[in-house]
């Protein structure tokens, strides 16, 4: 392996590593507009300039790969004027119109410029024009001047998604990044080219004008759209909440992670955010008897609950949680079923179409949590549970977020089930068709606003963090099974979710020896061993 | 006058015909190199001393031996007839009247270098040298001398002069965006289609018949010491006998333009050269006694290049035409890498301003500053073929700029 050293420090890397690699791995930031891990080198944007002893002029450190006893200098006097003089060019024909522009604030020629600016401004010519506003697609918006042509996001559609939908047109300053004739940017990661836009070109159409970005805050978490689990950070404004109308989630942007997503995430999960803030929140526990609904507190509702469930159990008792909880959930689901004896304890719906998949990132199971669910032991048979509770056989039916009428199963085998039970509890963060017809109705949190893990198809478990406070009213389902079952006579322990895992650690074998520290940023795998064992 | 060697046909009726140009021995330099073998014939270009006649000047033999010599899948050998060079002409005057002669060059190089494919890319305002070539390589073919192992293709470009730039004319002839490409990899190891590929201008290829033919002792004496045979000039501009003159390379500017080219029209006085091409930097009246070879333009501070030469007398503007060059390289820069992009259209812009009379004392240092600090730093040599004129116009002829700043 190649020794180089890099600013006076050594460091060994792979064969083919290139300059800008080897240097991040020594904490040295070679600065560029053009280069993207993922994607293949350009070398337009000409700025990543080092010095390379024994080379007569500075060098793109991008295409340039480590060799051994390489030595380089990323900050000699001539590399720092080079530096200037490209940013100097790449402003050449920018708008400078940060005021109003929605990358401001975290806008790379800003950031550079900072550092590395010649301010001193010699243009004093009228700029090119190009076309400003320019939709190309649902998600993605075009300003074509404030784009400095560095081709990350055409190399995208090129070479990830291999649709091809973008192009740079035209030649010199008139180069102009644009849409084929008759394409629309509107693949399912078309919200990426927003991502590794270094600057304010592409903008999101879903998030611009909403905050601006300094005031966000940010939290790490898994995308709950499929079962791949997309490590993501979700950015909430509360500091400005009259700046987006209340909105408190304000986008998604995926994090990087080389076993589950690398650079990236699907459009569906990017813009699938948006039930956390939707008006069909549930906020209060309440209670429908025939026509009349009437709120009830916390208390009342848990205790209702408690009560109804303790008297129907074991065999009146019929339970389907769902895939979309998070592993503290559901263990907190396996210990209610035990502690009362139930066994029609299930999860699993079957949806009311397949769900689209490609070989990439997108899953056709759209559950973020499906494999946690089977490890800890929930899979019954739903359709059974269905149909006792259709046949009268069930006195209590407790149901965890799904819209059972939103499913594979006919309307009438719902609905009769729905009828056929005596009490029918739901525990969800939205409303629904089914929260509808429950009769006791007991709101929850959704994920972006607690703490919790996801176990994801390949059996990596990830943990997610709270962006927001919970909706007033509600409650992490956790936190809602742990006070029944408080009621029903277990002893007090487990009150927050590091809790609940640290008890699903010592019981199902696959999480075994887990913790939330360990687990870390980037996921732990099951251990395979266990799982095979209890098989 | 010496002995002309490339334009030997021209003066023949029907020279572009295959019969022709057997007539007076065309193809037997083939008949010759078809008995050697590949490493021979590399060997005999490397000792004529040819160098590349579209620019760059690389020696021809050298370069045929950057092949990978394990390399088992195809190599391409392709021509750059994209003559696009601002006062070059030759290699069209070799299109449209030897065509078989390049036909010839093609197949001892393709033999060189094991290549069972080649690509010829015309520019693609050229349409009567196409029209010649392409009647030239059926004629080839039906006589045998294609397809027998060596196809050619013949592609037309679509009006870039950055095409003629060996990595752009490859992204071209791929169905690309005439973008020149990164090197490393260099086109001999990962050249077109992700294959090795050489890439030779015309006139380079032309001269590879005589060499194989007469000796490659013959054609390096012809020339200077480190460059081998005659070339083609181009001769344009205010001289009574614009034109093509061959010569061997020894051959000064001064003779050129007054032996040659019948000396300087209009006022009949001097002012400033263009010796290669629109990229090389200018030369005053005073500069002229260079030779045209690789080396003595070098010395002289600028570049034979594709050896166009640009005359012009006492009554030029050297500002007007710096900036119709500024407006060319603006005009022509494929925009792909960021300091070529801006700075081509700010320094026409900044250029364009000041003959318009609103020219401001700080103009022309800015316009050296930017050319400097763009200089070198871009992925191909289009923008360092741009800072030539930029500089040496300026700094030769400050005055008559300073003078429009004034006004």
């Amino acid at each position: 392996m190649p020794k180089v050293t890099i600013d006076g420090k050594e460091i060994e890397v792979e064969a083919g590593t290139n300059l800008i690699e080897a240097a991040r791995r020594l904490g040295i930031e070679i600065p560029h507009y053009c280069y993207h891990p993922g994607l293949s080198i350009a070398g337009q944007c000409r700025l990543c300039m080092v010095d390379i002893e024994k080379t007569p002029r500075p060098t793109i450190a991008c295409n340039t790969q480590a060799a051994d006893g390489m030595v380089v200098h990323t900050e000699s006097d001539r590399v720092i004027e080079t530096r200037k003089s490209m940013m100097e060019f790449h402003l050449v024909n920018h708008p400078l119109d940060c005021p109003v522009c929605d990358q401001a604030g975290e806008c790379w020629l800003q950031i550079y410029y900072m550092k590395h600016g010649l301010y001193d401004p010699r243009m004093v010519d009228e700029k090119v024009h190009k076309p400003k506003a320019v939709p190309l697609g649902p998600n993605v918006i075009l300003d074509a001047e404030r784009c400095i042509l560095c081709s990350r996001c055409v190399r995208f559609c090129d070479e990830i998604t291999k649709t091809g939908e973008l192009g740079i047109f035209n030649r010199g300053d008139h180069s102009e990044l644009g849409l084929f004739p008759g394409a629309e940017l509107h693949n399912k990661y078309a919200g990426n080219v927003v991502d590794i836009c270094p600057v304010g070109a592409l903008t999101d159409r879903d998030f611009r004008f909403q905050v601006r970005v300094w005031y966000l805050d940010t939290a790490k978490s898994i995308c709950p759209g499929c079962a791949r689990g997309c490590n993501i950070e979700i950015h909430v404004n509360r500091r400005r909440p009259h700046h987006a109308e209340g909105r408190r989630v304000a986008r998604l942007k995926p994090r990087f992670n080389p076993d589950v997503n690398t650079w990236w995430m699907c459009d569906e999960g990017r813009y699938g955010f948006k039930f956390v803030d939707d008006p069909d929140r549930l906020t209060r526990p309440w209670r429908r008897d025939g026509d009349a609904v009437s709120e009830l507190t916390w208390d009342e509702a848990v205790a209702a609950t408690a009560q109804a469930l303790g008297e129907a159990a074991p065999a009146g008792v019929g339970i389907i949680a769902s895939p979309k909880m998070a592993n503290e959930d559901l263990f907190a689901v396996r210990r209610l079923a035990r502690r009362l004896g139930v066994t029609r304890v299930a999860f699993r719906v079957p949806p009311a179409a397949p769900g689209y998949e490609d070989d990439f990132l997108i899953r056709a199971d759209k559950n973020p949590n499906t494999r946690g669910a089977e490890l800890i032991g929930l899979d019954g048979d739903a359709a059974a549970v269905l149909a006792d509770a259709g046949a009268g056989r069930l006195r209590c039916l407790l149901v965890f977020g799904h819209d059972l009428f939103d499913s594979a199963w006919p309307e009438s085998q719902v609905a009769n089930a729905l009828r056929g039970a005596a009490t029918v509890i739901f525990i969800g963060s939205n409303g629904n068709r089914t929260s509808a017809l429950a009769h006791d109705v007991l709101p929850a949190a959704t994920w972006a606003e607690r703490d919790g893990t996801f176990t994801n198809f390949q059996g990596r478990v990830q943990r997610f963090r709270p962006a927001v406070e919970p909706l007033a009213g509600t409650l992490p389902e956790w936190d809602i099974i742990g006070r029944i079952l408080g009621l029903l006579g277990d002893p007090p322990g487990a009150t927050r979710p590091v809790h609940w895992f640290r008890d699903l650690a010592q019981e199902v074998p696959a999480f075994a020896g887990m913790t939330y520290q360990t687990i870390g940023d980037t996921g732990l795998m099951i251990a395979e061993q266990a799982v095979a064992a209890t098989r | 006058m010496a002995e002309t060697i490339l334009m030997r046909n021209f003066g023949r009726p029907q020279s572009h015909t295959l019969a022709a140009y057997r007539e007076h021995g065309g193809y037997r330099a083939w008949d010759k190199a078809r008995a050697m073998e590949a490493a021979a014939l590399v060997d005999e270009v490397k000792k004529s001393n040819l160098r590349g006649l579209g620019g760059a000047g690389f020696p021809t033999g050298t370069k045929w031996s950057f092949i990978p010599k394990n390399h088992t899948g195809p190599v391409y050998l392709v021509v750059n007839a994209d003559e696009g060079e601002p006062g070059t002409f030759k290699d069209r005057y070799l299109l449209e009247r030897d065509p078989h002669a390049l036909i010839e060059g093609m197949l001892i190089a393709a033999r060189a270098i094991r290549s069972a494919v080649g690509f010829v890319y015309i520019r693609g305002e050229y349409v009567e040298p196409w029209r010649r070539f392409s009647a030239a390589v059926k004629e080839a073919y039906d006589a045998g001398y294609l397809g027998q192992g060596f196809d050619v293709v013949v592609h037309r470009g679509a009006g870039a002069y950055i095409c003629g730039e060996e990595t752009g004319l490859i992204s071209s002839l791929e169905g690309k965006k005439g973008w020149p490409k990164l090197k490393p990899p260099f086109p001999a190891i990962k050249g077109a289609f992700g294959h090795p590929t050489i890439v030779n201008n015309v006139e380079t290829l032309c001269c590879v018949p005589p060499i194989i033919e007469r000796g490659a002792a013959w054609f390096a004496e012809l020339g200077s010491k480190t460059q081998g045979g005659t070339r083609m000039y181009s001769v344009s501009g205010r001289v009574q006998r614009p034109g093509v003159y061959e010569t061997p390379v020894s051959v000064t500017l001064r003779q050129l333009i007054y032996d040659h080219a019948g000396g300087v029209s209009a006022t009949g006085r001097l002012k400033a050269v263009v010796p290669g091409g629109g990229s090389a930097a200018i030369l005053t009246a005073d500069e002229i006694d260079v030779t045209m070879d690789v080396d003595g333009l070098k010395a002289a501070g600028s570049m034979i290049g594709s050896a166009g030469v640009i005359v012009m007398d006492e009554s030029a503007s050297i500002p007007e035409a710096l900036m119709v060059l500024a407006r060319f390289y603006a005009h022509e820069s494929c925009g792909q890498c960021t300091p070529c992009r801006e700075s081509t259209g700010w320094i026409y812009k900044m250029l364009h301003r000041l003959l318009e009379g609103h020219g401001r004392k700080e103009d022309l240092d800015t316009i050296l500053d930017v050319a400097r600090r763009g200089a070198g730093t871009t992925i191909c040599a289009f923008y360092d073929g741009a800072v030539g004129p930029y500089i040496s116009y300026i700094e030769k002829f400050r005055s008559e700029f300073d003078a429009l700043i004034r006004k």
